[in-house]
């Protein structure tokens, strides 16, 4: 039994914001919650590199190629500091990589969708990375110290990514008529599943207030997605693409859009594994994991036949 | 052949080796051995072709027809590029990979430093931003060379398969014509006889203490001066261009 | 055949510019401190964030545990006479 005093130190320690350090004493509860969501933010990063590295030796001109080559450049760099942080919870990356190989550990169900052509990849800069930055703003004040420290330098990496996808999709909308027709393509095929990327409704996640407490989850999943598509819909009007939901309208009264229903049967076979890239992106993650083994094992022979001739 | 004409052909054949060995790169991308490895891998790749992008925009310059380098590099044919055969090289394992690169550096970091005193500014300024980035680049695939040499069997199996199978490209990185003759007449190209003395010293360093083997291969291969290329070229050209080429006229 | 590894961690410290002290800035994976640079190099200075880097084997680093607070940190409250601000000097005296 956790000693309810202890608990209660912990609880006032966050509540005053004080950050909660490696070493200092958590809940188990607190640790596990840690573990599993960071761990998931970072296999998000690297499996989010497979659908844009998808397009980067096609990318249409040469500083395109160069903006895309940084861009999943970055994300692998922040797949590297989550781990690096999830690490200092007492866990390390040979596991979660396991946990994430055999399919235990989730990542972000928007890669699991496919892309299909080059004008995705400025959907996914613009809307996949737009919405992340919502929610990694938010955790960023988050009680974990490395998780928040985190999140504050991937913030910082995150708005050029966004804004590169945004510019790819108004080259596109004011370029030929094709050119346009692709981008329409692309906005409505990746407008329903960024929404759903922000996470299930708040009345169908659980124990939220406790996580909330703890600042382990800042701000509740809908709020964070009222915020995305606030900032969203006038950004597509700007550049004349038109969002596919029929029923999305500006409500005077609040100054908030309000949606269309959201297909969460769609959300949640995603997430169970039935998403039309689910099994791709995993092969190609353990693919590359295993192709590695050897090129690891090596630079660890090779470090240790060092040592040992310098000793 | 005059001036300008050997100018535009020479640099098309650095920012050419460049851009397709960034292309080749690239392909890493979200598949190394490692996530270290992975990030790393791509800030080579991006050096690359930002480095072609300037040789290139410089050679359409040069050629004056008013061409972009978006042209150069994405409106031209298989006959028309001027890469070295090694740099179109496919990945194959991270052990071809490593060696491929390593003997493309060891090549472009003589080649560089030469080029910091050539008569032409642009290329003289050019090359003095990229030889910081080769130094690195080379200090990392020399790293790399040691470890797979000496690391496990396997590795350094591997890493011999691949130096013998990529050996029969190197003799290509110093073949000469008219273009470099007139060039070096002119203090702007680098004498490759001078750089072969320079490679073949460092290799056979590495080489050795990687405790490696010099392949004996008598196979040379040779054309990309001529646009004479392997079958490889044209499939990453085919995927390199196709967004490119099916919008004609098109903004990015 | 031994463990599948991800490689012994390093702790990384970076300095920002000419004058101030390294920071930590996070860590890497590595077999030896060479490659620990050159990772650290690509991993936390893509921005040109640094001109100098430090790296540690993460378990060569000995830490203060959060017990010692008490006993390490807070007598050294009541020393305020460690600090400049505590000498009260008139006004007027320079170079002080
Ligand atoms: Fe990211
Ligand atoms: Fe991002
Ligand atoms: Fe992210």
């Amino acid at each position: 039994m956790e000693d309810q005093k202890q608990i209660e130190a912990f609880e006032a320690k966050i509540a005053s914001g004080v950050k909660i350090e490696p070493k200092d004493w958590m809940p188990e509860a607190y640790r596990k919650q840690l573990i599993r969501m960071m761990s998931q933010h970072a296999h998000s990063e690297i499996v989010g590199m497979l659908p844009e590295g998808n397009w980067i030796t096609r990318a249409p001109s040469l500083r395109r190629k160069a903006i895309l080559l940084a861009k999943v450049q970055d994300e692998a760099g922040h797949g590297l500091y989550l781990y690096s942080a999830t690490e200092t919870l007492g866990i390390d990356r040979t596991e979660l990589l396991e946990q994430l190989h055999t399919g235990k550990a989730k990542y972000s169900s928007i890669f699991n969708y496919p892309t299909l052509t080059w004008a995705d990849i400025g959907a996914i800069g613009w809307l996949v990375d737009g919405a992340a930055i919502m929610n990694q703003t938010a955790l960023a004040r988050g009680s974990y110290g490395p998780y928040s420290r985190a999140m504050v330098r991937i913030c910082k990496e995150e708005s050029f990514h966004n804004r590169q996808g945004y510019e790819i999709m108004m080259h596109l909308a004011q370029g030929t008529p094709e050119q346009k027709a692709m981008a329409q393509d692309a906005l409505n095929r990746w407008w329903w599943p960024a929404i759903m990327m922000l996470g299930p409704s708040d009345d169908q996640s659980p124990n939220s207030d406790q996580l909330m407490r703890w600042k382990v989850k800042m701000e509740s999943n809908d709020a964070i997605r009222q915020r995305f598509i606030d900032r969203t819909v006038p950004q597509a009007d700007f550049i004349g693409l038109s969002l596919p939901d029929k029923d999305l309208k500006f409500d005077e009264t609040t100054g908030h859009y309000t949606h269309g229903p959201i297909n969460w049967d769609e959300f949640f076979e995603v997430i169970k594994g039935n998403g039309p890239c689910n099994a791709k992106r995993l092969k190609a993650r353990s693919d590359a994991d295993k192709k590695g083994r050897w090129v690891r094992d090596a630079a660890l022979a090779y470090a240790e036949k060092k040592k040992l001739k310098a000793a | 052949m005059n001036l300008q004409e050997a100018k535009f052909q020479y640099l098309l054949r650095l920012g050419d080796s460049n851009l397709i060995i960034g292309h080749r790169l690239s392909e890493w991308c979200g598949a190394g051995p490692i996530l270290e490895e992975d990030i790393a891998l791509i800030n080579i790749a991006l050096d690359f072709v930002g480095n072609a992008t300037a040789l290139l925009t410089y050679a359409a310059e040069v050629e004056g027809k008013g061409r972009t380098e978006d042209d150069l590099a994405f409106l031209r044919g298989e006959r028309e590029f001027r890469n070295l055969l090694m740099t179109e090289q496919p990945n194959g394992d991270y052990a071809a990979t490593i060696a491929r690169q390593f003997l493309y550096d060891v090549y472009t970091f003589y080649l560089y430093e030469a080029l910091k005193s050539s008569k032409d500014e642009t290329i003289a300024a050019l090359a003095v931003k990229s030889h910081k980035e080769i130094t690195y680049h080379l200090r990392h695939t020399t790293e790399w060379m040691y470890r797979l040499g000496n690391g496990t069997e396997e590795s350094h199996e591997r890493m011999q398969t691949a130096l013998n199978d990529l050996w029969m490209f190197t003799n290509e990185f110093f073949d000469m014509d008219e273009v470099d003759a007139l060039l070096i007449k002119e203090g702007v190209a680098a004498d490759l006889e001078k750089i072969r003395t320079q490679w073949e010293t460092r290799v056979k360093e590495v080489i050795a203490e990687a405790t490696l083997q010099i392949p004996t291969t008598n196979f040379k291969q040779k054309g990309s001066r001529e646009g004479k290329h392997s079958e490889h070229l044209g499939f990453l050209l085919a995927e390199m261009q196709s967004v490119h080429r099916s919008f004609p006229g098109a903004q990015w | 055949m031994s463990q599948d590894s991800q490689w012994p961690v390093w702790e990384v410290f970076v300095q920002a510019n000419p004058g101030i002290p390294h920071k930590h800035v996070g860590n890497v994976h590595a077999t030896d401190a060479e490659m620990a640079i050159q990772n650290a190099r690509d991993v936390y200075t893509r921005r040109s964030e640094g001109i100098s880097i430090w790296v540690v084997p993460a378990n060569a680093i000995s830490a203060s545990s959060p017990e010692d607070q008490g006993s390490f940190f807070e007598p050294s409250n009541d020393k305020p006479y460690r600090h400049p601000t505590f000498y009260k000097i008139p006004e007027g005296v320079k170079y002080l």
